[in-house]
């Protein structure tokens, strides 16, 4: 995961240098240094988490703009569902797809569109046997992310289907082409209409796949005054939208695990909800499940960083809003098959980024000077070293990033000691 | 150094919290680059350990030392101890009380997990005085 072009990013001149952020990151990500916040890279899962924290605003998603892609000939929007649940007073689709494509697309392609086809192909694989059970979906990058980071043994359950909005740019591109017969695929530019930093991640750093269909990632929240101007202006709304209940259901947490017509599943959402479901079940206390659903944001991907509206206010639009559609739009004609083209292609990273050194006998050696100065530090985990606990001070130290005099507290009481 | 040992203090008295010491041992684990099968084996046992431990003896401590060539996992309570070993170590023979069944636990499965998910186990109990398991997890 190095060399990853991460979507969350620091703004200096903001960060006031407290300690909202270190002390829930939940890969510990975050140090204060110099009086602010720095990222450690390759442990950011982008999750955004630290973008809700943060009191001052210094914590950004950087996203794409629509003027960024002005040399394609031909644009697609594939919006996630939860774009949907933005807009108050809305009792169709299509109104939203039509002021997105007046916003400067071509045409626009639901990407709950490619996740109810994502569903069936689902059903199909849970049918299989010998799989390592429970199956957690593949959906949500930050919970990849979080899962190659963290829990690495359990890299082998992720669904290794496509999550949607792969699958979804694919058909996309492929439909239009199929099409506009003057186009070449250099000429067509696929862009994600996003609800956070991790899948804006996810197209420049793109996982299970070699390279991603998705050209680039721009953000709900600054498309949203702008579809909320043209909502105004649109006289005739097109039919555009082609999604069903199940997909609309994607942006809310459950919405895909429900829809597999099993009982035996889990769906948590929060990221320190989903490290917990993770824990129990790399514990192998969780039995007879079939499948888990994590997402990283609380309520699913309408809690994302980047969207506008209130993750509840959202999903109870969205249960308004999917009244009297089909349960899916979205069908496979071939009995049973599953194509093979929609299964990830490239294996999940273990990643070794939480490792103290690559042999074995150096890490226990460190890993027993990082004990030794922790039984030391105060354990009261107040993070004004700028690590979010004490254990991460100790592990800092001996990585030869801080210094015992770090610790405010022990420098305090040496500084009483010496005035007696 | 060759060895690192890790103590815990496992509390009795707070039955929500136990089996958090199995995920900070996942983590160390980790971090010293032992593959994802040992760490799941010794996760495991120490998970079904601590939650005996906080079942069955009001708690007790729990060391593992770490050593480049295996995983010791030392589990030592002053609870009522165990009248018959190999009763104890039968699947599905369980003394735990209903209000613990509820959650799930008491399926007497512990034990042998414990024995399964380790290379070598070693139980002294002494009724009344308490137990000691001392499990290796060989790498």
């Amino acid at each position: 995961m190095s060399h990853n072009k991460h979507s969350v990013t620091l703004d200096i001149s903001r960060c006031k240098g407290c300690t909202n952020c270190i002390k829930r990151c939940p890969t510990e990500a975050i140090r204060v240094r110099d009086g602010h916040a720095i990222i450690k890279e390759d442990h950011c899962i982008d999750c955004g988490e630290c973008i809700r924290l943060c009191p001052y605003q210094a914590k950004k998603a950087t996203y794409d703009r629509l003027e960024d892609f002005s040399n394609y000939k031909f644009k697609i929007a594939i919006p996630a569902p939860a774009l949907y649940g933005q807009f108050e007073e809305l009792d169709d689709v299509d109104e939203i797809l039509t002021a997105l494509l007046a916003c400067g697309f071509d045409a626009v392609f639901e990407v709950s569109r490619a996740a109810e086809l994502i569903t069936e192909y689902t059903r199909r694989y849970m049918k299989r046997e010998d799989l390592p059970k429970p199956i957690i979906s593949s959906a949500c990058p930050a919970i990849v992310r979080l899962i190659s980071l963290r829990f690495p043994y359990l890299v082998d359950h992720l669904l290794p289907i496509m999550p949607p909005i792969e699958y979804a740019a694919r058909l996309a591109r492929e439909e239009v082409l199929k099409t506009h017969s003057e186009l070449k695929d250099e000429d067509v530019c696929v862009l994600f209409v996003s609800p956070c930093p991790a899948k804006v991640s996810y197209v420049r750093n793109p996982l299970g796949v070699k390279q991603s269909a998705v050209t680039g990632a721009v953000a709900i929240s600054d498309l949203y005054f702008k579809i909320r101007a043209k909502r105004k202006e649109i006289k005739d709304i097109a039919p555009l939208s082609q999604t069903g209940i199940i997909g609309l259901n994607w942006a809310g947490s459950g919405g895909e695990a429900t829809s597999l017509l099993t009982d035996k599943y889990l769906a948590a959402d929060g990221i320190e909800n989903c490290i917990h479901v993770l824990d129990e079940i790399e514990h192998g206390t969780l039995h007879d499940l079939e499948f888990v659903e994590l997402n990283a944001c609380i309520g699913g991907c309408v809690g994302g960083a980047l969207n506008v509206e209130n993750p509840f206010i959202a999903k109870a639009r969205l249960r308004s809003l999917r009244k009297y559609l089909p349960i899916s739009r979205n069908r496979v004609k071939e009995l049973d098959a599953i194509p093979e083209d929609i299964f990830l292609t490239e294996t999940m990273d273990r990643s070794t980024t939480m490792r103290l050194a690559d042999d074995r006998m150096t890490a226990i050696a460190k890993m027993a000077k990082i004990e030794l100065i922790y039984k030391d530090l105060p354990h009261l985990d107040c993070g004004s070293c700028g690590a979010p606990n004490c254990h991460a001070l100790a592990e800092d130290i001996v990585k030869g990033d801080a210094e015992r005099q770090d610790c405010l507290i022990q420098l305090r009481e040496h500084y009483e000691k010496d005035n007696k | 150094m060759d060895k690192v040992n890790f103590h815990f203090e496992i509390d009795g008295e707070n039955f929500t919290s136990a089996g958090e010491a199995s995920v900070r041992i996942k983590k160390m684990l980790r971090e010293m680059g032992f593959t994802p099968e040992i760490i799941r084996r010794v996760s495991v046992a120490m998970y079904e350990g601590e939650i005996n431990m906080v079942i069955h003896a009001n708690g007790g401590e729990a060391d593992v030392n770490v050593f480049c060539d295996r995983i010791e996992i030392i589990l030592a309570d002053r609870g009522p101890g165990i009248p018959n070993i190999d009763l104890a170590m039968q699947e599905g023979y369980s003394t735990a009380p209903d209000n613990i069944r509820s959650l799930g636990f008491g399926a007497g499965m512990g034990l042998p997990n414990m024995k399964r998910y380790t290379d070598d186990m070693k139980i002294e109990s002494e009724v009344g005085k308490g137990t000691t398991i001392v499990m290796t997890v060989n790498v």
